[in-house]
């Protein structure tokens, strides 16, 4: 008859079992910064193949246009309703254009945009670059010579640091226009009011914050998709295509959100920027 | 030509190559052999540097490989064809832009030279009409004849074939082994072809390694193997090797029951 494990066994266990996550985790992201150094020293390595870039420009960019744009116009609509909604009681109401316009453009643009896009672009880059690890198309790139990193990483990664920054304005945009549409037509809020609130409350430090927020945003999405794509084993085989693409998804929202709250930090804390 | 040496490898805990030495001498065509597992396919990424050695050699054409930096690596692989077990073609290129990806990436030739080099490689594996094909569009066979095209491409000095018959029908097996045959006579080619498909293997090597826990069991001519009494290797050749290869009277091979060699 077997005796029960001991408690401390069972402790000692546990504290492996954590030991070994840290390190799968820690071993994991020193690979992911591995990939991003490469990344960027094969980026300043000429020829860039700006047809490559091109094709990845209209992907990330015109593609993604509709889903950005929809989804910043009614994010604005939802500030613009609850924005009124709460400030009402208070008779501040008026201020709802300023509201709507500081969260979008600090805030809300580039995060939404960032989100859409971590689910339909990055997703879609590790779909697309595990499937050809597994179907050896990597390793035949570089028994022909070609870097993969150079040829396969750099594109995306220029294309998704370039692209997140223009569809945020575009969204911010969007936003900004839906909450204009949800307070005057269900609150018959004065259009040319709104209009004069959100240009005397727009700086360009505000503009600058939600551009470098969507640039690093965009730089996450591409390294963290480009590596989970790249670290499947060949092995891996369809289910593996599909743990990586849902592994992608889920890190890369992870990594926006504590991105956002260190550039909150750096941007509003240290550099005092408004 | 190719020339390994005391190479060790290892996965985790389970030791793949366990100082490995081989010579492949300029135009020979050699066939690796073993059990499913026992390291056939790492070897041969080993020899197109794709898997970095744990310890040991590997030299091509005189140059040491394993402590190459990526630039000058590169420039040993554009001497190097290699057709890969799922031909791994680039599915988003048709098979012409395959074929001509090296030559678009490493060369400066138009586009017109470029397709004549394409339609050149694509008479040598016998495929006519297929250039604006997607790799999604063609049978097995046909994949393999464009992952051998491309391999052909850059007009290797070495072609490495990775189970070049794997998964595909009898008839077509035939035909890729008679390519592959024909090919390695036409362009004396050095060539290294990993199967454990015994009638592959005795159809177009002129040399044999059998590997086995991670060291080479046997190495030398077909004829030379087929004669050599070792038990596990007479083992591995009699369940998978032709009726007229097993006519042979060798008395290991008859020592093994169900089935009579002579």
């Amino acid at each position: 008859m077997r005796n029960p494990p001991s408690e401390s066994a069972s402790s000692n266990g546990f504290a492996l079992l954590i030991k070994n996550k840290l390190h799968h985790a820690l071993s994991e992201i020193g690979d992911a910064f591995r990939l991003l150094a490469e990344t960027i020293f094969q980026i300043f390595r000429p020829p860039l193949q700006f047809d490559l870039l091109m094709k990845q420009l209209l992907f990330i960019g015109f593609n993604s246009l509709a889903v950005v744009l929809v989804s910043g116009f009614f994010t604005g609509m939802v500030l613009g309703v609850q924005g009124y909604v709460q400030l009402k009681p208070y008779a501040v109401e008026g201020s709802v254009a300023q509201f709507v316009s500081v969260s979008v453009v600090k805030e809300l643009g580039p995060m939404i945009t960032a989100f859409v896009l971590s689910g339909r672009i990055g997703a879609s880059i590790t779909a697309e670059l595990s499937t050809m690890k597994v179907t050896e198309q990597i390793d035949a790139l570089e028994v022909m010579g070609t870097n993969p990193v150079k040829y396969l990483v750099v594109p995306r990664f220029l294309a998704c640091s370039f692209m997140l920054p223009t569809l945020t304005i575009f969204s911010t945009f969007a936003g900004i226009f839906g909450g204009y549409v949800a307070v005057v037509s269900l609150f018959g809020f004065n259009g040319d009011f709104y209009i004069l609130q959100v240009q005397n409350n727009l700086y360009v430090g505000s503009v600058l914050i939600s551009l470098i927020k969507a640039t690093s945003f965009g730089m996450a999405i591409a390294a963290v998709g480009c590596y989970k794509g790249f670290s499947i084993s060949t092995a891996g085989g369809a289910e593996g295509v599909g743990t990586a693409t849902t592994g992608s998804a889920v890190i890369s929202l992870i990594t926006i959100l504590v991105l956002d709250f260190v550039l909150n930090h750096i941007l509003f804390n240290i550099l005092g920027m408004i | 030509m190719i020339s390994i040496k005391n190479v060790r490898k290892t996965f985790g805990e389970k030791k793949v190559l366990n100082g490995f030495d081989l010579e492949i001498p300029r135009g020979e065509t050699l066939v690796i052999m073993g059990r499913s597992g026992c390291g056939k396919s790492v070897l041969l990424k080993i020899i197109a540097g794709l898997l970095a050695v744990d310890t040991g050699e590997v030299w091509i054409n005189g140059t040491e490989i394993t402590k190459l930096k990526k630039k000058p690596l590169n420039q040993i692989r554009r001497k190097i064809g290699m057709l890969f077990q799922s031909a791994a073609l680039f599915d988003s290129m048709s098979v012409a832009e395959n074929i001509a990806f090296m030559l678009d990436q490493h060369t400066d030739l138009s586009q017109q030279e470029m397709r004549k080099i394409v339609d050149e490689k694509l008479k040598l594996v016998d495929l006519h009409g297929v250039q604006e094909l997607r790799p999604a569009q063609l049978s097995g066979g046909m994949r393999k004849r464009v992952g051998l095209a491309r391999a052909l491409a850059f007009n290797p000095e070495i072609i490495l074939y990775d189970e070049p018959t794997t998964g595909l029908d009898p008839v077509t097996c035939t035909e890729i082994n008679e390519l592959i045959r024909d090919l390695n006579q036409k362009l004396q080619v050095t060539s290294v072809v990993v199967t454990h498909d015994m009638h592959s293997a005795f159809s177009v090597g002129t040399l044999m390694v059998m590997l086995h826990e991670g060291r080479p069991l046997a190495y030398g001519t077909p004829e030379a193997l087929i004669n050599e009494e070792n038990p596990v290797l007479q083992q591995f050749i009699l369940f998978g090797a032709p009726d007229q290869i097993l006519n042979i009277n060798n008395p290991t091979l008859k020592t093994f029951t169900g089935r009579e060699t002579q």
